[in-house]
């Protein structure tokens, strides 16, 4: 009983977190853009040849003569029907090019985060299993200096080496928005997948192996880990049987809260290797100001943001006994 | 022929002493300031020995270091530390790898807290320990048989350590060394915090495991509570067992108790004199060249300050003091 | 009972102890970073003039890194954007710095202005933050202004939590209650009695906010929405050189981005060893 209103109190409370951060997350990114001094009808012609008579057309579709609170209204309104306008850049309704773009880009994203999950918890678990000794102390390293590099400068490298020079994989990887689904087979997209998910992963595994780490020699340390040895456990069982217990949740918690990091990165990734994913999109509409399809980017992911958070705090909460009993008690 | 052998060696069992620690000085290396590194010698030349059977209390002060010595034991003593001396289990020699074969089988230890226990293994799990597939439901037959005795519900099984009460985790964890059918049983300050019942109750599943015909070594700062249930005490004090006394010779004045700090405890205790000694035990970074009980004592003489004494019978006991013959 | 006093000497730096280690590592690190800096300052236009005779050579004694297509050397180019990149990183953070200062000090001031300003950190988390770095460039015209206004508006959360709970915690000591009770005002008790705890904390989520500002300023500038192509910088120089990977000049990517990972390091190294010594459980090590 008690359980039920928890979690009916649990979901209502986030989804009304939700709604009221998304309002202000719209209108400020509207208002940031519309304020902007960068001329949109100029960034969207760029260098193409355009006659005045279709510039006036772009100025009025930009609404660029509307009061900026009666734009945002407009498309306010529309966002709540379910319409969030269409993408200058891309030709379609906005949603579908996010569908399209996310899906792909979820794929990578999905691939990364479980690839660097696991490798950084083994590698976390092996290092702090192993403190002080050189293992350790490589671990280490590697992880700080993973830290300190360069998302897209890693993925340069990763593209030089496995494209240009071993030639494993195509250098432009592009493919026109559109084909993506009819013309492209599953390997193809395999192909284009590894080396963005590789760098990804790779980057990813520096934050969660230190914490796993940090967290196994606190585990270590313990009172309950002494009281274990003192009682004939030891080596790898002892590790299995009171480290993973004990990290595990506060590791998966921690890969939850990093889906901000991941997007990030994920953009910067689909940039180098064309990886026609949402990243791209964005960088693409921000560079031609594109608003709707930005505008609806960003929501998304606000949205995706919002969801790793509150997995974290479902798994803090509802998942951790130690918490759970908390809370009856109260 | 063979039968008379049994009992002679059962005979010679009960006289010989299942753990012998003799001599044994634990000091850890530390940073002092900068990289100059410093020997901390918190436990030094002690001696103490624990007999099937019997209950030998080491009675001392809190933070004295009493907790070192069951880790010494089982060998479970942080990296930077360092153990000399001579410790013999059942008449073999105790070396760390001995220490590593044995301990959870023949020697047990009660932790002190709570914390001492997986915050997120459920009791039955941690009760069993780490136990072969094919021991499983034997094991699990035994836990239940001893929750059953120790008055632990079923459902205590499946709880985590947070959901215990403070008698229950005591029980817990009494039972976790119950479980293991240790021969030494090391119970370290397991009275804390209880109240009157409840610690009557934890004392008397001393009792029972010594009557069982284990050598249960209590170690505790609760010199009534070590008084109701021991054979033997053995006073701690800085470091070191100044005095090894028999349960009979804490009566009346204490004018059968060897060392003076003995005495002085004795005397300190409400229904007693209720005298308090002046001073306080010297801390483990100070330099102390003769008995360690010089500063407070009220016998003290020149050769006090020269040396350590060196241990001496004393009408059944033992004692490390230059003024008791 | 006696203390024997041993004194053990291990590893590299031998004779020296941890802590004169660490201030070591400190003393080498800034100074290579100072090196950088001002070398980046002084060093003319002139060093930087295109000579077609000399496009995209290969790493040699001349040119360390090699040479572009106009002809540049790859080094001074890299040295430049370093320069740039760790001015403008250092001045985002310190702007950043500033306004988690301000936060901080505001939540402590009362129930309301606590939970509007933890609100404001769930908020700029709410977005990635690179896409919101994005946004607020756009917002403010892109370019040079735009950059580090979307990175210094972007890196203050993490400080600003720290003030608070550092603020939080002081209030709880005997001596603010007793300044609260000999009627001191609020800003007394802030200047006099917080701040100078604070700074330290300060001072360290500075440094440590630092290499996030530089990736963040370089990744933005290589995605187009930072400072514009005619500035030296490294963001710059990478989005080029991806125009000429398939010719095979590695050279243009690989050593600007190793030396931007140096960089950064180096900042994560300092913040480190920094904390180290500011951090008294640690300091026994």
């Amino acid at each position: 009983m008690l359980n039920n209103e928890k979690i009916v109190g649990f979901i209502g409370q986030k989804i009304l977190r939700l709604i009221s951060l998304l309002i202000v997350v719209c209108f400020v990114s509207f208002m940031l853009i519309q304020f902007s001094p960068i001329d949109p009808v100029r960034a969207y012609i760029g260098e193409m040849p355009v006659s005045e008579e279709h510039k006036a057309k772009l100025e009025e579709y930009w609404g660029v003569n509307t009061p900026p609170q009666e734009k945002f209204l407009n498309w306010a309104g529309d966002v709540l029907k379910g319409n969030f306008g269409t993408s200058l850049i891309y030709r379609m309704p906005v949603t579908d090019v996010i569908k399209e773009r996310f899906a792909a880009s979820l794929v990578l994203m999905a691939a990364s985060w479980l690839f660097s999950g696991v490798l950084g918890f083994i590698l976390g678990i092996v290092a702090g299993m192993k403190k002080g000794t050189w293992i350790d102390k490589a671990i280490k390293t590697y992880c700080y200096v993973l830290a300190a590099t360069p998302t897209f400068w890693l993925a340069l490298i990763l593209l030089m080496v496995f494209s240009v020079y071993l030639g494993w994989f195509p250098i432009g990887l592009s493919v026109p928005i559109g084909v993506i689904a009819e013309n492209v087979t599953f390997f193809d997209w395999l192909l284009r997948l590894i080396l963005p998910a590789l760098t990804l992963s790779l980057l990813g595994v520096a934050q969660i192996a230190l914490f796993t780490r940090e967290k196994l020699i606190e585990v270590l340390s313990s009172d309950y880990v002494l009281f274990a040895k003192a009682r004939g456990e030891k080596g790898l069982d002892l590790v299995l049987r009171h480290g993973i217990r004990n990290v595990a949740l506060p590791a998966i918690t921690l890969q939850f809260l990093g889906f901000s990091e991941l997007f990030g990165g994920t953009v910067l990734v689909e940039q180098v290797f064309s990886y026609p994913g949402i990243g791209q999109a964005a960088v693409a509409a921000g560079l031609r100001s594109d608003v709707p399809l930005l505008l609806g980017i960003v929501i998304v992911s606000a949205c995706f943001v919002f969801l790793g958070n509150s997995i974290a705090d479902i798994i803090y909460q509802f998942v951790d006994p130690r918490i759970k009993q908390q809370e009856a008690s109260i | 022929m063979g039968k008379q052998a049994e009992i002679i060696a059962e005979e010679k069992n009960k006289t010989e002493a299942l753990l012998k620690v003799e001599d044994i000085s634990l000091y850890f290396i530390q940073y002092a300031s900068g990289l100059r590194q410093t020997e901390l010698k918190v436990i030094s030349n002690l001696s103490i020995e624990a007999y099937r059977g019997e209950i030998l209390a080491v009675v001392g002060s809190s933070g004295s270091g009493k907790s070192l010595l069951a880790h010494a034991i089982l060998g479970i003593l942080p990296s930077n530390a360092k153990l000399d001396g001579k410790m013999e289990y059942n008449g073999q020699k105790l070396t760390q790898e001995k220490k590593e074969e044995i301990r959870g089988k023949e020697i047990a230890i009660i932790p002190q807290t709570i914390t001492y226990l997986d915050p997120l293994m459920r009791i039955s799990n941690q009760v069993i320990g780490c136990v072969e597939e094919k021991n499983e439901g034997l094991m699990k037959k035994l836990q239940r048989d001893i929750f059953q005795r120790y008055d632990l519900k079923p459902d205590v099984e499946k709880m985590f350590p947070h959901e215990l009460s403070g008698g229950m985790t005591r029980r817990v964890l009494v039972s976790t060394a119950v479980i293991s059918s240790a021969k030494l049983i090391i119970a370290d300050e397991p009275t804390p915090g209880l109240d009157e019942k409840t610690l009557n109750e934890t004392l008397s599943y001393f009792k029972d495991m010594a009557n069982k015909g284990c050598a249960v070594i209590l170690i505790t700062h609760d010199i009534e509570a070590a008084l109701k249930i021991s054979n033997k005490i053995a006073v701690f004090y800085a470091g070191t067992v100044l005095e090894v006394a028999n349960v009979e010779d804490f009566k009346n004045d204490g004018e059968n108790l060897r060392h003076p700090y003995t005495k002085a405890l004795w005397n300190a205790l409400p229904q007693n004199k209720f005298q308090i000694i002046n001073g306080q035990q010297p801390m483990p970074d100070e330099v102390i060249d003769g008995c360690i009980f010089y500063e407070r004592c009220s016998k003290k003489n020149d050769l006090c300050s020269k040396g350590i004494p060196q241990f001496k019978k004393v009408n059944g006991g033992v004692v490390r003091c230059n003024n008791v013959s | 009972m006696s203390t024997a006093v041993v004194t053990v000497n291990k590893g590299v730096f031998r004779g020296l102890n941890l802590r004169q280690k660490t201030f070591l590592i400190i003393g080498f690190t800034s100074l290579l970073l100072l090196t950088i800096v001002i070398s980046s300052v002084f060093l003319g236009d002139e060093s930087l003039q295109t000579n077609f005779g000399s496009k995209n050579l290969n790493p040699s004694p001349e040119h360390p890194f090699g040479t572009d297509w106009m002809g540049r050397d790859m080094f001074i180019r890299t040295l430049k954007g370093l320069g740039l990149s760790i001015l403008i990183g250092a001045f985002a953070s310190t702007i950043s710095s500033i306004l988690a200062i301000i936060l901080g000090l505001l939540s402590s001031t009362g129930k309301m202005a606590d939970s509007i300003i933890s609100w404001l950190v769930d908020l700029f988390l709410s977005i990635p933050h690179l896409l919101l770095i994005i946004i607020i460039s756009i917002g403010f015209g892109g370019g040079a202004t735009g950059i580090i206004v979307g990175v210094a508006l972007t890196h203050w959360t993490s400080l600003t939590r720290v003030v608070r709970a550092e603020i939080k915690q002081l209030k709880t000591q005997e001596y603010i209650h007793i300044s609260i009770n000999l009627g001191k005002s609020k800003l007394w008790i802030a200047t006099k009695h917080i701040l100078p705890h604070l700074i330290p904390q300060i001072f360290l989520g500075t440094i440590l906010m630092f290499p996030h500002a530089i990736l963040h300023e370089a990744s933005a500038t290589f995605l187009g929405f930072g400072l514009s192509p005619h500035e030296p910088a490294i963001g710059i120089i990478l989005s080029e050189s991806m125009k000429y990977l398939s010719a095979g000049y590695w050279w243009l990517a690989f050593f600007p981005g190793l030396s931007l990972l140096i960089v950064v390091l180096a900042f994560d190294m300092i913040g480190d060893n920094l904390g180290k010594i500011m951090d008294p459980r640690s300091a026994q090590e």
